[in-house]
């Protein structure tokens, strides 16, 4: 006859014994902190609530667009002090989305450069790349952006007698760039423009159910593009040179002093892990992948474009997006020097109206919902270059 | 003819790599140069010695100054300690040498005291590697237990006076002593077969790992406060802590979690086979290997957590970079950002280089990749 096994015997009982308990401290002990947060809150006459989101700003910000709804329809448009808190928001929002965004860009291009440079024949350029790497992945990020900061841009020339190379102009009033603006001929130009893009986006899109030529993608834009040059006679285009007046300046592409850092030091930072990630997924190919090529003649540029990259490319994607959700997140750090990104946006809306934990949750999800997107993004385009039939 | 052929093969062969070299060696010249010029003839490099006690160690008293320097060369030593047992290598030459040129390039800048503590506290390194390369691994055990008790007792008291660079290792060694554990466990919740563990471990991880820290630091700089009784008076250090320690345990577990996924299927197997429960397993057999392999990357996230510890500046605690942007904001030495702030800058090279050094040396030793 078999005795039953006593409960505290029985792993399966065991576990959901432990398992229960766990629940319930885990429970206890989030209510227990969030009975002590509220009576704390009303010791304190702190009340949790979101109210506070659409009363009026009342702060400048110096860059960065917001959303309004002006008559009926909601538009992009520059931020003004008499918006609400949650416009605020937003323009900080928008401009974490352009820092991160042109970082991004920016960064896989010095970080795969500099990737190729470390394992350079060339010995001055593999040893500049590894002085680059080592000098930049062993400081602290911040301590960079507020060195480019307060250390740099804060000490150029003002714009009086900063340097002036055709028409970029580089001072402590930012970096000022020449840049294409649409001309009086754009209106014209415009319906071929968008129709261009949309059919282009739609060849995309229909892709699951219609796989259309390779040509096509390329021809229908560019045809439609090429007839509303035609149409319009000239390219609806033209340089905006930036203009000093005084202390102020017209036109051009603006960057402030406080973009300028951030950004470069963004770049620079995540190029250097870049550049280890670039490295690493070369140098684990076999070596019979540069010998292939050697064999059947074709240069070093060609192996590295046609065989070495598009190889390296696939290990490289997971941690490249991984560097690309530091980087965004990263980002929060122009706190320190007050580029208008949502954290600094948030500081300001603490200092004015308080509310300081209502507010970091909000930033909190927004960078959640951020990362998410970017991981999202990544795992689709792994999925998409992953080779098939091999288990991930 | 040896010097022409080296140049030839590593920078001229070939008219890409040529012109590489010129373009490179162009842009080097020219950057070095200004870097060189400004460095020599312009640079107001007497801040940093003038304000060398504020930059290490803040508002600290200076007759208690002794206390930090007994504290860097205990860790120094029992650094050197860990790293002869587990490495199994003696000091490099330029440990050596870096001890002599510190001394004799800060003989001039520090006062006639300070000089002896740091030639003993840059000597414990070196000497620490010679001593432990020479006594057993219990002994090197019981000494890092010692050193941690002697640690904390050479603090005690003055915590809230400490400010620049000590502040700045205080913070690391805290938020990585505390996020060790919290990491463990999430790495076992993660990687186990309890789901309710699982499901809660899951969700710690990826909510703190898809934000940034500096939300993390500034939702427990207002939160802890609330969290405890009213008539505490929470030290802002303390709040602080946890947020770190909360931050670097989601990272941590991940890569503990990577080593226990690469440990082999048949350990589980033999430790199941030999009756082991699933504790101790993982004690006994799982832990050892996952961690043993996860050592570099355990190091990199140390080094990132000292990195980080700059991001308290922005909640104003008296960290280096707060010490450094201090000082160049005194009106007797403005405009010396450049100085102070690339000072720091080596100061935290120094530390990180040295910490992956360590790594890399560990790594070696250990025939990982290689058994």
């Amino acid at each position: 006859m078999t005795k039953a096994v006593p409960f505290w015997k029985d792993e399966r009982k065991l576990a959901i014994l432990f398992q229960a308990i766990l629940l319930a401290a885990v429970v206890v002990v989030l209510l227990f902190l969030g009975y002590m947060a509220s009576t704390n809150m009303a010791a304190r006459n702190l009340k949790f609530s979101f109210g506070f989101l659409s009363e009026p700003a009342d702060f400048q910000i110096y860059e960065g667009y917001t959303v309004a709804k002006e008559q009926g329809r909601w538009i992009l448009r520059l931020y003004h002090p008499s918006d609400q808190v949650w416009q605020a928001m937003v323009t900080g929002f928008l401009n974490t989305l352009r820092v991160s965004f042109l970082g991004i860009v920016l960064t896989t291009v010095l970080g795969v450069l500099v990737g190729i440079g470390r394992l350079s024949s060339n010995w001055l350029v593999n040893r500049l790349s590894f002085a680059f790497v080592e000098l930049i992945r062993n400081t602290p990020l911040l301590v960079q952006m507020v060195f480019w900061y307060l250390a740099v841009f804060l000490l150029l020339p003002p714009l009086r007698t900063a340097p002036r190379f055709h028409g970029l102009i580089v001072s402590n009033k930012g970096v000022l760039i020449p840049w294409p603006v649409p001309d009086a001929s754009w209106a014209t130009f415009a319906p071929y423009f968008y129709g261009g893009l949309g059919l282009w986006i739609l060849f995309i899109v229909i892709r699951p159910f219609w796989k259309p030529p390779r040509w096509l993608y390329w021809l229908a834009p560019t045809a439609l593009w090429g007839l509303g040059l035609i149409l319009v006679g000239s390219l609806p285009l033209e340089w905006s040179v930036p203009q000093v007046q005084g202390f102020r300046v017209e036109g051009g592409m603006q960057l402030s002093p406080e973009f300028s850092s951030v950004l470069l030091a963004l770049v620079l930072y995540t190029a250097s892990y870049i550049a280890e990630i670039v490295r690493g997924a070369i140098q684990s190919l076999p070596k019979g992948q540069w010998e292939a090529p050697a064999s059947l003649g074709l240069s070093y540029a060609q192996t590295l474009r046609l065989i070495i990259l598009p190889q390296a490319m696939r290990i490289v994607i997971p941690p490249l997006g991984n560097q690309y959700l530091n980087l965004t997140k990263n980002s929060s750090l122009a706190i320190a020097i007050a580029f208008p990104e949502i954290m600094s946006v948030y500081e300001t809306t603490v200092n004015q109206a308080g509310h300081s934990i209502e507010g970091i949750l909000i930033v909190m999800a927004a960078y959640l919902s951020l990362s998410l997107f970017i991981s999202a993004l990544i795992n689709w385009y792994n999925v998409k270059v992953a080779l098939v039939g091999v288990a991930r | 003819m040896k010097a022409v052929a080296w140049l030839k093969e590593n920078l001229f062969n070939g008219w890409f790599n040529s012109l590489l070299t010129l373009v490179t060696g162009w842009l080097l010249f020219v950057v070095t140069k200004g870097v060189l010029v400004w460095a020599f003839e312009e640079g107001r490099w007497s801040v940093v010695p003038e304000n060398m006690r504020l930059l290490m160690t803040g508002s600290y008293p200076p007759e208690q100054v002794w206390r930090l320097w007994t504290v860097v060369a205990i860790i120094l030593f029992s650094g050197g300690l860990q790293y002869a047992v587990r490495a199994q290598g003696r000091p490099p030459w330029w440990m050596w040498a870096g001890v002599l040129v510190a001394f004799a390039v800060s003989f001039p800048v520090v006062f006639p005291a300070t000089r002896f503590f740091l030639l003993v506290a840059m000597l414990s390194l070196p000497v620490g590697i010679v001593v432990g390369a020479n006594v057993s691994r219990r002994w090197v055990d019981w000494a890092a237990l010692l050193a941690l008790v002697a640690v904390f007792l050479l603090l005690w008291g003055n915590t809230d006076r400490l400010g620049g660079f000590a502040f700045t290792l205080m913070l690391t060694v805290l938020a990585s002593v505390f996020a060790f554990p919290l990491g463990l466990l999430l790495a076992l919740g993660r990687t186990g077969k309890w789901p309710v563990f699982r499901t809660l471990s899951i969700l710690y991880i990826e909510l703190i790992r898809g934000v940034p820290l500096i939300t993390v630091l500034f939702l427990s700089y207002y939160m802890v406060p609330l969290f405890l009784p009213a008539s505490w008076e929470v030290p802002t250090l303390f709040s602080i802590v946890v947020g770190f320690s909360m931050f670097a345990a989601a990272y941590l577990a991940e890569y503990v979690r990577g080593g226990i996924q690469g440990v082999h299927k048949g350990q589980y197997e033999a430790a199941w086979a030999l009756g082991l429960s699933g504790s101790q397993s993982a004690r006994y057999i799982i832990l050892p290997q996952a961690i043993r392999s996860v050592i570099p990357a355990l190091i990199g996230q140390l080094i990132a957590i000292f990195k980080d510890t700059s991001l308290v500046y922005i909640l104003g605690l008296f960290d280096l970079l707060f010490m450094a942007i201090t000082v160049a904001r005194n009106p007797k030495y403005l405009g010396t950002e450049r100085e102070v702030l690339l000072f720091i800058a080596f100061v935290y090279f120094v530390g990180a280089a040295l910490m992956s050094y360590a790594s890399r040396r560990l790594e070696r030793a250990m025939g990982l990749g290689s058994r």
